[in-house]
């Protein structure tokens, strides 16, 4: 593989690639982020922006309880998410532990919903501390099972060892794995690897290895998609185009519950990636809570009063 | 897809604009003779009349403040003062959005940054010296230091609201009355900070407010009755001043132009550092005495820099100052907006490449787009004359010692930027750097408790922290 002539796979250039990457300064990223937080969007700005969070969503169920009954409920939500008002648009995906795969793709194709994506976390999701056989299988498991979208995590204990050539590899081989199945969206966990320069450098290794999408988190360990991680990996995916010549997509995932904070993603992806982004093909937001209050505020902006929560669904 | 923000102009309902308005003096509003319009300059709109002050009414004000003086001010413990100044500033928080709306309409700069920034550092800079007003003993300048006595005080048009905190604030706390002239285009919160005087029931006549042009100015820098000068403005006009106090026992302090250097190394956080540039040159439409105006950028990332640096430009939201999401607002007056028209028309007669970011400007009022020359050398006007205006000049460098020549090769030294994640470097740099202020890895950062003022013909003395307090002190064996 090429990796688009930026590493030749081997450890050195691949350290050599990221080591001419310009750090990040906290103070100046948290700054930027900060003020972007600031911009005021109403009225038909604020309907837009909802209806294109709501396109934007990967509706997540990663319980140990998840059954199939809730995940045939999330699916139903995913395609109408709200039944009484048509002209809410689908979800970007659903998205499940592995062994839901099966039961969500037969759910969404008998209910007409093949358009909405279906994604599985794999690789020992939210760990990712497995052996490199069962992570294939894992992988191999959900894409035979009609997954559309793979969520892998990074291994962060090899990253932050600096074994970040295995990080590389793993990468590359769930890559190959994936091939046209599967779009490959890559789990950083951001609150473990700590610090915006490890951001940053995960994103560039990420990218550079095939990586179809950079995400933040599992969901599973706070902080997860904080501003200015975001934007750090916006601004990644906004420089990756420079040197590749193609856009790869960012799925905030973990800690966006409600309206404002959704739209808050959406200024950061307009101002920092730019408007190319603003799509579900290059935007996920990973979230389940999420849904229900932006369709609440959609409520809201009709109606002009909050409705009570019994007038969304549960699942 | 495109996400067009909607209008989110903020609400002018909480303030009443009088149509015409006089001089505060004694503690009252006492009406002008002569009157002369203020606009707001995002739509020529008229906001009101503005009085001219005379000699007559500087007199006035003087003998107000004298007797406020004598009578009342010098003789209260540090204590009263103390809780009269944090009365000020709470009252200011209290009423920010009403300040930061009128500022921003006479001013023209974004209710943001009004809001976020001007605002609130006044406060900041009333609770700050309010706390110095009974420790003044510990301070470190003498256990037997005294206040001058009636200061008189010239603002400018760019921080209306914060430049008179920054001057009435410190002089109060050091137990001086003052005498205070707002600039001819934004009088309008200097009056209603008289307002707020009388709300917080300061003794009448520590705080005099006249209005007027740079005549007024020179009645209120000439006039005997007056013990200390403090001024911000231009250099040109400081030395005016300068002069003019020479033979005279007038104690001064001067905060004048710049052309600080913005120094770009090649291990700096780039992103970070392109914001850095954008908030040095474009905040408050480059009308700032201390703007990050020159960008000295290292030879082997230029190419990087700019294009990132135009790619952010192109996001600049420019326009109607009171919308909540603008982050570029009007210039000031026409005269002003002349004046960059004028120098940057320099800079394409002396063959530097200018490039400006596309953007809509409004048909009416003073506008002017973020704009960037490159090819720009130590010998272009551009380069050394300051243009007060969102222009940035570029230039570039190959080795360290390259940047400090040529950050220092001014005849101004206000503040300066250095940007790298190299420590040394940081401090090697600003040891070398001529300049008051020196920020690292950040710009246009201000807190009263730091002081601020220039080198060169930037200025005399300091504003904020210790140093800006002994301003307004006599300390032993002076004056």
């Amino acid at each position: 593989m090429s990796f688009y002539g930026l590493v030749d796979g081997s450890d050195a250039s691949l350290r050599k690639y990221l080591q001419a990457l310009p750090a990040v300064d906290q103070v100046g990223a948290d700054a930027r982020a900060g003020m972007l937080a600031t911009r005021s969007i109403k009225t038909t700005s604020k309907r837009w922006a909802i209806d294109t969070a709501i396109s934007m969503v990967d509706l997540t169920t990663l319980e140990g309880a998840d059954s199939p009954g809730k995940v045939a409920a999330l699916c139903s939500k995913a395609v109408r998410p709200d039944p009484t008002d048509s002209s809410v648009p689908s979800v970007g995906a659903v998205c499940v532990y592995n062994d839901m795969v099966a039961i969500a793709r037969a759910h969404l194709d008998s209910i007409g919903g093949s358009h909405v994506g279906l994604a599985a976390v794999s690789t020992a999701f939210p760990s990712g501390r497995a052996s490199m056989g069962v992570k294939l299988q894992d992988t191999r498991d959900a894409l035979d099972a009609g997954a559309s979208e793979i969520d892998m995590v990074i291994d962060r204990g090899a990253f932050l060892s600096g074994d970040l050539i295995g990080v590389f590899n793993e990468i590359v081989a769930i890559r190959d794995l994936c091939g046209t199945r599967a779009h490959l969206k890559v789990i950083f966990e951001t609150g473990e690897l700590v610090t915006y320069d490890n951001v940053r450098k995960a994103s560039f290794l990420a990218m550079a290895a095939g990586a179809d999408f950079i995400k933040t988190s599992t969901g599973k360990i706070a902080p997860a998609a904080t501003a200015p991680v975001v934007l750090i990996m916006l601004e990644a995916v906004r420089d990756f185009y420079q040197m590749s010549q193609r856009r790869i997509g960012v799925k905030p995932a973990g800690g966006i519950r409600n309206t404002k904070d959704a739209i808050k993603q959406l200024v950061l992806v307009n101002e920092t990636a730019g408007p190319e982004w603003l799509t579900p093909s290059l935007f996920r937001i990973g979230a389940s809570a999420l849904l229900n209050d932006l369709l609440m505020q959609r409520m809201k902006l009709d109606d002009g009063y909050y409705a009570s929560p019994q007038y969304v669904t549960i699942d | 897809m495109s996400f067009n923000y909607a209008p989110a102009p903020e609400s002018r309902g909480n303030l009443s604009i009088k149509p015409r308005y006089g001089h505060f003096i004694g503690g009252k509003f006492v009406a002008g003779s002569k009157h002369f319009p203020t606009i707001n300059p995002a739509t020529e709109e008229v906001l009101s009349q503005i009085a001219l002050a005379g000699k007559a009414d500087v007199d006035a004000a003087v003998q107000a403040a004298r007797k406020a003086y004598t009578s009342t001010w010098s003789k209260m413990s540090g204590k009263e003062r103390g809780k009269y100044l944090f009365r000020i500033a709470r009252l200011l928080q209290e009423r920010s959005r009403e300040f930061a709306v009128l500022e921003t309409l006479d001013n023209g700069k974004p209710i943001r940054e009004s809001r976020d920034v001007d605002v609130p550092l006044a406060a900041a800079h009333f609770f700050y010296h309010a706390g110095w007003a009974d420790k003044l003993e510990f301070a470190g300048l003498g256990t037997s230091t005294k206040p001058y006595g009636v200061a008189g005080q010239i603002i400018p048009w760019n921080f209306p609201l914060l430049m008179l905190a920054w001057k009435i604030a410190p002089a109060l706390a050091a137990g001086n009355t003052v005498v205070l002239k707002p600039a001819e285009s934004t009088s309008l919160t200097a009056l209603l900070f008289g307002e707020l005087c009388q709300q917080a029931q300061l003794p009448a006549g520590v705080v005099n407010i006249i209005t007027g042009d740079g005549s007024t100015g020179a009645h209120i820098v000439n006039h005997p009755g007056i013990d200390k000068i403090a001024f911000t403005g231009s250099t040109e006009v400081g030395k005016i001043i300068a002069r003019a106090v020479a033979p005279t026992s007038k104690s001064v302090t001067l905060e004048l132009g710049g052309k600080a250097a913005n120094i770009i190394f090649e291990d700096a956080a780039i992103d970070e550092a392109i914001e850095g540039i954008v908030n040095g040159i474009f905040f408050n439409q480059g009308h700032v005495c201390c703007a990050g105006s020159r960008l000295i950028l290292q030879e082997n990332i230029a190419d990087e820099v700019l294009f990132k640096l135009k790619d952010r430009m192109a996001k600049i939201r420019v326009g109607d100052p009171m919308d909540k999401n603008t982050d570029l607002g009007a210039i000031n007056s026409k005269e002003q907006l002349l004046k960059i028209g004028e120098l940057t028309a320099s800079g394409d007669a002396q063959g530097a490449q200018r490039w400006s970011a596309p953007c809509e400007l409004p048909t009416k009022g003073f506008w002017f787009a973020p704009t960037i020359f490159t090819g720009v050398t130590d010998s272009h006007r551009i380069a050394r004359e300051e243009i007060f205006g969102p222009v940035l000049s570029v230039l570039t460098f190959r080795t360290p010692q390259e940047a400090i020549d040529k950050a220092n090769n001014t005849p101004f030294g206000l503040s300066a930027g250095v940007w790298s994640q190299k420590g040394s470097r940081i401090l090697w740099a600003s040891q070398g750097l001529r300049a008051g202020v020196i920020w690292a890895n950040t710009f246009n950062k201000f807190d009263p408790t730091s002081p601020f003022g220039g080198y060169k013909e930037s200025g005399w003395g300091r504003e904020g922290g210790r140093h800006g307090l002994s301003a307004y002190l006599k300390g032993i064996g002076h004056g």
